[in-house]
């Protein structure tokens, strides 16, 4: 299993590799490893549908309750199984609609980390590597969305994509953080054993709101979902897999995984119903503003996921069969028409219904295609959107509250959708030519493999609906619902209100077709939403954050090092002060102190030297004080027998003087410039430093909150590090953690000075 | 500003505090000394070199960009760290190889000591970097 899934990492290693050794050949390669996941995935099939779960379980952080653990049921089979296998699609017909890009390599590398990441998510068991994955689709699909990164649209699209969706990653992070608190396990299939414990607990609503935040970012609902058609920048088949089939779908499948633990309460339902149905109409009435068919397909995707939330919100058995039937079904045509219209964009230059017509006898296959696929968004029979959408509106009319009101908003929705299919399947294909059009053909077989698949596939699977009713459909409803259901889908149910409902909607869609262009008119005009939309908020918001951060770096970095240390000092006492006042009493003075006069001599020369680099008038004679300062501290790490100490200090001081050498010849001459006031701060603020940390080292040699772990280290020094000198075997076994974090920041530190110094030289003589 | 007293006397303590660094940094493991002390001691055998001639000359001496030294130094330390994991053992767990030279006693040579020599080159490294760039100013 763990190699199933990081086998895409690794193909997407590799794919740069492949692609310039093969060239276009190498999408046909790339495509085996998805075809493989999709038959190993399918070969669970059979168990899962009898009931059968499957657990894999690996150590990650077991200390944490971290585990590397994944699991198959019905619901992850499913998304495994279409993000594989329309993964496979997508990868071919890639290498045929980015064919000569330059960075097809590249683009390999990204899907096949998207597709990985995607695996990770709908597999993972534990919560944090749905987490982890779950940030991973973020990125790769921020590096889709920018894949033109030369293009400022692009880069603008991808970054906010990523805002959006990474912000609500983090809110889904604290809720699966406090999720995993309450429930006392990160696991997800021991969490829903315990989902009426958790509903229970005063920390449910806040858990709700966080993991709905995360889910509605993700699958773009109001008022999150303006990013969804700003990703459309990306290439077709980036918005086919991740904006319709996948990615977006990652928000439903959270809700429909958490059903079982969060679902079923009144939050939830009002929550979902809201989000859902105010998602489903805004994507439908934006919908009908667009000629851009691409940006067309991308508002019904919004108002398809909408659906999909509000139906899982729902929550009976009838409306989560009906989500899933419709997500299997939407997945399907929504991916075959975006890659219709990526080859109509692809061999005419367009995707501008206005600017597109009679490409029916240049491409007739094409328009085979789109009518296919068009027949599912328009759910008609014998397409498999038909049988998802009676169940839609069978479900909805069954809907406990607001049954009305639901069974409207779906019917007003379906309509748009009947126009939109109407739009895609005959606008492009029929009526007279433009004649400002393009040279046309036929496209490629590598472009129209893919929608083949996917349009075939929605017609197959509503003509024969068994052919995925108990493979896949049940094992997914039984996953949510958790209790065995019975169904049987079917194309005829007899005349009954839903199809009165589909027929109605129908006549709807076709009227908003024929007057398409009043329609779109009226609703461009209604610009109630632009100046005040989310989209507005989220450019309100970046500028002020920008503006805030510019704020806080020219006041706490302004470059000048007195400052930062004065920053730095100042804030540490001001914050540990307070503590420690109330800790004084622990200061005990009348301690007999053993002091040997050697050593006072060592204590005088400390602060004789500190006040002599003060009161200095010449720099060399400040450096030199400060040396004495630091040699007398060495002083006293030999006199307390710590060796190794005591050279570092040598050296450190030694190695220091030869710096100050070295820059001396850069320095201007000495000034006192300091006004009086800037003394007095300076003095206050050093002498209560000082104070600090002396307070802090008495009251902190006589308190022993833990048991000493030098004896540890003396005792086991020789037997474990194999060396007597205690604090090199800290350094280099026991702590070598440490110690490689501070190697690193060393040479961190050092890369630093050195382009400070060459940055500087270059300015002045350039 | 050449001094024929210090030049000569650089020209032969280089080696001799080399070998000195090269002394603490191996002892470190069981006498006052170890890798950050040897580093430091090398970049001042170092320094003391670009005083008595010129960073250049230092430059010339040492062969490497110093600058290279730093990843070395950390990629030694890491490879250390990761040699247990061929064990199939935790990241970083120490593992030892005892040596029995003929005429010497027998000697511990282990993972952390290879770490050790990673925190030479790094700290060396470092310390030369800012060393030399300011002496070229």
């Amino acid at each position: 299993m763990l190699a199933a899934i990081f086998s895409s990492f690794a193909a997407s290693l590799l794919a740069p590799g492949l692609y310039r050794m093969n060239g276009r050949a190498a999408g046909w390669f790339l495509a085996l490893l998805p075809v493989g996941l999709t038959l190993y995935f399918g070969s669970f099939i059979a168990a899962v549908s009898s009931g059968e779960v499957f657990l894999f379980s690996y150590d990650w952080a077991p200390s944490l309750g971290i585990r590397f653990s994944f699991s198959v049921d019905g619901l992850s089979l499913l998304f495994t199984i279409l993000i594989s296998a329309i993964g496979a699609l997508i990868i071919i017909y890639s290498s045929g609609y980015l064919a000569g890009h330059p960075q097809l390599g590249r683009f390999f590398v990204y899907i096949l980390l998207f597709m990985g990441s995607m695996l990770g998510i709908v597999l993972a068991d534990n919560l944090i590597t749905l987490f982890v994955f779950w940030e991973l689709t973020s990125i790769s699909s921020y590096l889709l969305i920018g894949f033109d990164h030369e293009r400022e649209a692009a880069r603008a699209a991808a970054l906010q994509a990523l805002l959006v969706t990474s912000g609500g990653g983090l809110a889904l992070l604290a809720g699966f953080l406090l999720l995993g608190h309450i429930g006392g396990t990160m696991e997800i299939s021991a969490l829903l054993e315990s989902g009426a414990v958790i509903r229970s607990d005063p920390l449910y609503a806040p858990i709700l709101l966080l993991v709905l935040a995360g889910a509605f970012t993700k699958s773009a609902q109001v008022p999150f979902h303006f990013w969804l058609p700003g990703a459309m920048v990306a290439p077709t088949p980036v918005s086919a897999y991740l904006h319709s089939a996948t990615m977006v779908k990652a928000g439903v499948y959270l809700l429909a995984r958490f059903t079982p633990v969060l679902g079923g309460t009144e939050l939830w339902v009002f929550a979902l119903t809201t989000a859902g149905a105010t998602t489903m109409i805004v994507g439908a009435f934006l919908a009908l503003r667009q000629t851009d068919l691409k940006l067309l397909l991308a508002y019904l995707t919004v108002s398809a996921l909408g659906i999909l939330v509000l139906f899982i919100g729902l929550g009976t058995s009838e409306a989560i069969i009906a989500a899933v039937v419709f997500l299997l079904g939407h997945a399907l045509y929504k991916g075959a028409l975006f890659l219709v219209v990526g080859i109509v964009d692809h061999e005419t230059g367009s995707r501008n219904v206005r600017e597109l017509s009679a490409l029916l006898s240049a491409m007739p296959l094409t328009a085979t295609l789109a009518a296919m696929a068009a027949l599912s968004l328009a759910a008609l029979p014998p397409a498999f959107g038909f049988i998802g959408k009676e169940l839609l509106l069978e479900a909805s009319l069954g809907a406990q509250n607001g049954a009305a009101l639901v069974t409207i908003a779906l019917v007003v929705a379906s309509s748009v959708f009947v126009a939109a299919a109407a739009l895609i399947a005959i606008r492009p294909f029929f009526g007279t030519a433009v004649p400002s059009q393009k040279l046309r053909h036929e496209a490629p077989f590598t472009l129209w493999l893919a929608p083949m698949v996917l349009s075939v596939c929605g017609i197959l699977f509503g003509a024969m609906p068994s052919l995925v009713e108990t493979p896949l459909v049940r094992a997914a409803v039984q996953a949510v619902v958790r209790e065995p259901v019975s169904f049987h889908l079917a194309l005829w149910h007899g005349p009954n209100l839903p199809l009165a409902l589909s027929a109605l909607s129908l006549v709807c869609g076709a009227a908003l077709y024929a007057g398409r262009r009043p329609v779109h008119d009226a609703a461009a005009r209604l610009q109630i939403t632009s100046p005040w939309g989310p989209q507005h908020w989220y450019g309100q918001v970046l500028a002020g954050m920008n503006h805030l951060a510019q704020r806080q770096t020219q006041l706490l970095q302004n470059g000048y090092l007195r400052s930062y240390l004065l920053i730095i000092v100042a804030a540490t006492v001001a914050l540990a002060a307070g503590k420690l006042f109330g800790a004084l009493r622990a200061l005990d003075i009348t301690r007999e102190l053993d002091v040997r006069f050697y050593e006072w001599i060592v204590v005088g020369l400390i602060p004789a030297g500190a006040l002599t680099a003060i009161l200095s008038r010449s720099r060399l004679a400040a450096v030199a004080a400060l040396g004495m300062v630091g040699y007398s501290v060495g002083l006293i790490f030999v006199l307390f027998s710590a060796p190794d100490l005591a050279m570092t200090q040598f050296m450190i001081e030694t190695l220091t003087v030869i710096l100050f050498v070295l820059v001396f010849y850069h320095l201007p001459r000495f000034t006192a410039l300091s006004t009086r006031t800037e003394l007095v701060r300076d003095a206050v603020t050093a002498l209560a430093f000082g104070a600090l940390i002396t307070i802090v080292v008495s009251i902190g040699a006589g308190i022993q909150l833990y048991p000493k772990i030098s004896d540890y280290f003396i005792e086991y020094s020789v037997p474990l590090a194999h060396g007597r000198n205690v604090v090199n075997t800290i350094l280099v076994d026991f702590r070598q953690f440490d110690t490689f974090g501070e190697i690193t920041v060393l040479g961190v530190a050092g890369i630093g000075v050195y382009a400070l110094l060459k940055l500087r030289a270059r300015k002045e003589n350039p | 500003m050449t001094s024929l007293i210090l030049s000569t006397a650089a020209r032969y303590l280089l080696p001799l505090l080399l070998l000195f660094s090269l002394f603490i940094l191996v002892r470190g493991h069981n006498e006052p000394g170890g890798g950050f002390i040897g580093g430091l001691i090398g970049a001042a055998a170092f320094a003391l070199n670009a005083i008595a001639f010129d960073a250049r000359s230092t430059r010339r001496t040492l062969r490497i960009d110093p600058r290279m030294l730093i990843p070395t130094g950390l990629g030694i330390a890491l490879v250390s760290s990761m040699i247990p994991l061929l064990y199939t053992e935790a990241f970083m767990t120490g593992k030892w190889l005892t040596v029995y030279a003929p005429g010497l006693e027998e000697i511990d040579i282990g993972t952390p000591l290879l770490f050790d020599c990673g925190v030479y080159l790094l700290v060396l490294g470092v310390a030369l970097t800012m060393i030399l760039t300011l002496a070229e100013e």
